[in-house]
């Protein structure tokens, strides 16, 4: 009997618990609940982060071991092993090739947007934070960067300085670094004027904890969302360099080259130029696919002040 | 006040296209070895490359350089191409406009469309029917422009027989020949633009169908064609507008991969050979047609989402 009572006290207690959860000025419960799209979507970005992590080891050749002469073989047994996806221009195995080349097309726009993601988020709360000319001055300087075509900057710059992963790293960080600038200014400015904000700032704590503890936790959620976009934005503009063989150099693959080296070969009836630009779709259809569940679910403000 | 805000507009537009040039004639000017050392190259003693350099105006300070540059450019001359030494203004003169051409096109054949298309999944959301075009162009969207155009090539050129794969354009052609000639790109550009256009014309749309306004007219008992047809398309021109002004300018970007994957014979070509041999006045020369061009379309894009904003035009 009397586990019963305290079981009925428990579920009293819950129940009132829930009733303070539904009060309107509690920060509403963030859950993840994604459609079967977005699970599937999940696991489609797990398996390419997986394949850049282990790729190469799994890979049944080197992505520059060539098979004689045969170069567009269709897939299917060649003179050193099996071919799942046929070989390239020079006889190299596209599937290698392509297990090789996530490492650098997802490791390369990794990179760049997470380098993105630091300028932007520290530039764009102080910003916020400080306002005044500061404020002003990145924010003028933003804009201008913003208002030019990525592709004509990344033009620009390769131009300038050569192509280098390096180069190419620092150009699309630069770049993508001015969009985030201006969400993380916004949210900034946003949460800046919240009462809890004053609350903690009366209390006496100071700038830095203010940032730590309030503001970065109320922008941690739209700016995660904003990094898949981001990132599939800065894997269009990788492959699309390396598409116009100016990103990553040849011999090392990356799925944007290997569609521009193997275009030729469509004619020849190989797939060889498919292959890796299926992959980038995959890989990029995806994110967006995440980023749309989740906005969907979130009530859709979150994918208004993205666009 | 709104004589005002477009007056604003364009001296903002004005200040960006000011600072794009500061960036394009920085960027280009900061690689070590100048056009002198690339013109004599490895046979460059001391004194010939000063002689030059001061031939060229190259011992200037940088300022003096800019506005030399920056003069020239806006009377017309666009400088000395480094590979074969033709001026730049000859170069890009017949370039330029197949580039306008082909965008002309794309602009023509893909507006109607993307409004038909994007009105009509806003006037059916959520049936099947809006489901596939919202996840369609959503895909097309997510996969880079260079991934279009395989598939076009694959089905078009390959399997199908139908049209050429490349752009080769020799002047003399019929109309139905530059027609087919021009065919793989253009079709490859009106999917990519279109693909945006449908969806911001849904969500502006869409946007409009949550005013008040809207939901009176429901309550009325109006029904859902004549709502959009009189009451939300009419106010939702203007973000039609401003997205057709922005997806034109987006074309920049889809111009340069189309042109190089179908060896179209265009200003982004032009380019990109220019930047992968490192020739740099012709770089900065199309590079400022782009950008230009860029700015302005977005500069009309806000002032044509001024002047269709009642509230902006007859002010209290």
């Amino acid at each position: 009997m009397t586990e019963h009572t305290v079981s009925t006290k428990e579920e009293e207690v819950l129940a009132k618990l829930d009733a303070f959860a539904e009060l309107p000025d509690a920060p509403p419960k963030r859950k993840f609940r994604l459609s079967w799209v977005g699970w599937v979507s999940v696991a489609v970005v797990v398996f390419w982060l997986v394949i850049c992590a282990i790729g190469p080891s799994i890979a049944p050749f080197h992505e520059m071991d060539m098979d004689g002469d045969d170069s567009f073989l269709p897939a299917g047994p060649g003179e050193y092993g099996y071919f799942y996806l046929g070989t390239d221009y020079l006889s190299r195995d596209t599937l290698s090739r392509i297990l090789f080349g996530a490492r650098n097309t997802i490791g390369i726009s990794l990179a760049a947007t997470l380098i993105a993601y630091l300028m932007g988020i520290t530039l764009g709360i102080l910003a916020a934070v400080k306002g005044g000319w500061i404020d002003m001055g990145i924010s003028r300087v933003n804009d201008a960067i913003l208002a030019l075509p990525t592709i004509m900057l990344g033009l620009i710059v390769i131009a300038a300085l050569g192509s280098s992963i390096p180069i190419l790293i620092g150009t699309a960080a630069v770049i993508y670094a001015t969009s985030v600038f201006r969400i993380a200014r916004a949210l900034g400015q946003d949460i800046m004027v919240q009462d809890y904000v004053e609350a903690a700032a009366t209390r006496g704590e100071g700038i830095w904890w203010i940032i730590r503890a309030e503001v970065l936790p109320n922008a941690a959620m739209p700016l995660a969302t904003d990094f898949g976009l981001r990132l599939v934005f800065v894997v269009l503009f990788i492959s699309s360099l390396s598409f116009l063989g100016l990103g990553v150099q040849p011999p090392a693959s990356d799925w944007g080259s290997m569609v521009r080296e193997n275009l030729q070969g469509l004619t020849y009836g190989s797939y060889a130029a498919i292959w890796p630009a299926l992959a980038i779709a995959s890989f990029t259809i995806a994110i967006n696919l995440i980023v749309d569940d989740i906005s969907a679910k979130s009530g859709g403000s979150l994918a208004k002040k993205m666009v | 006040m709104m004589t005002r805000m477009v007056m604003q507009r364009i001296g903002i537009g004005f200040g960006t296209l000011i600072v794009v040039s500061i960036i394009v004639f920085i960027a280009t000017s900061i690689l070590p070895g100048d056009v002198a050392q690339i013109v004599l190259g490895q046979s460059a003693t001391p004194e010939t490359l000063a002689a030059l350099r001061a031939q060229l105006g190259l011992d200037q300070p940088g300022y003096v350089r800019y506005f030399s540059w920056l003069g020239n450019m806006m009377t017309g001359d666009l400088g000395i191409s480094k590979a074969g030494g033709a001026t730049i203004s000859s170069l890009i003169g017949g370039r330029l406009g197949n580039t306008l051409m082909m965008a002309g096109w794309v602009a023509v054949i893909s507006i109607p469309i993307s409004i038909a298309l994007g009105l009509w999944a806003a006037m059916h959301p959520g049936t099947w029917l809006d489901r596939i075009v919202t996840f369609g162009t959503l895909s097309l969207i997510s996969v880079p422009e260079f991934f279009i155009a395989t598939v076009a090539v694959l089905i078009l050129a390959v399997e199908l027989h139908w049209l050429p794969s490349t752009a080769y354009m020799t002047g003399q052609e019929s109309f139905w020949e530059l027609m087919k000639a021009l065919a793989m790109p253009l079709i490859t550009l009106v999917i990519v633009v279109s693909a945006q256009m449908i969806r911001m014309t849904r969500a502006g749309i869409l946007n409009v169908m949550s005013s008040p306004y809207i939901e009176m007219a429901i309550l009325k008992g109006v029904p859902r064609g004549r709502i959009i047809m009189r009451h939300a398309f009419y106010n939702a021109i203007g973000p039609i507008v401003n997205v057709i002004a922005l997806n034109l300018a987006y074309l920049v970007s889809g111009v340069v991969i189309v042109e190089t994957i179908f060896a179209y014979p265009g200003l982004a070509k032009l380019m990109i050979d220019g930047v992968q041999t490192r020739d740099l006045p012709l770089v900065q020369a199309c590079a400022m047609i782009f950008c230009g061009t860029y700015v302005v379309l977005i500069l009309l894009a806000d002032i044509g989402s001024i002047l269709s904003n009642p509230r902006l035009r007859n002010p209290k």
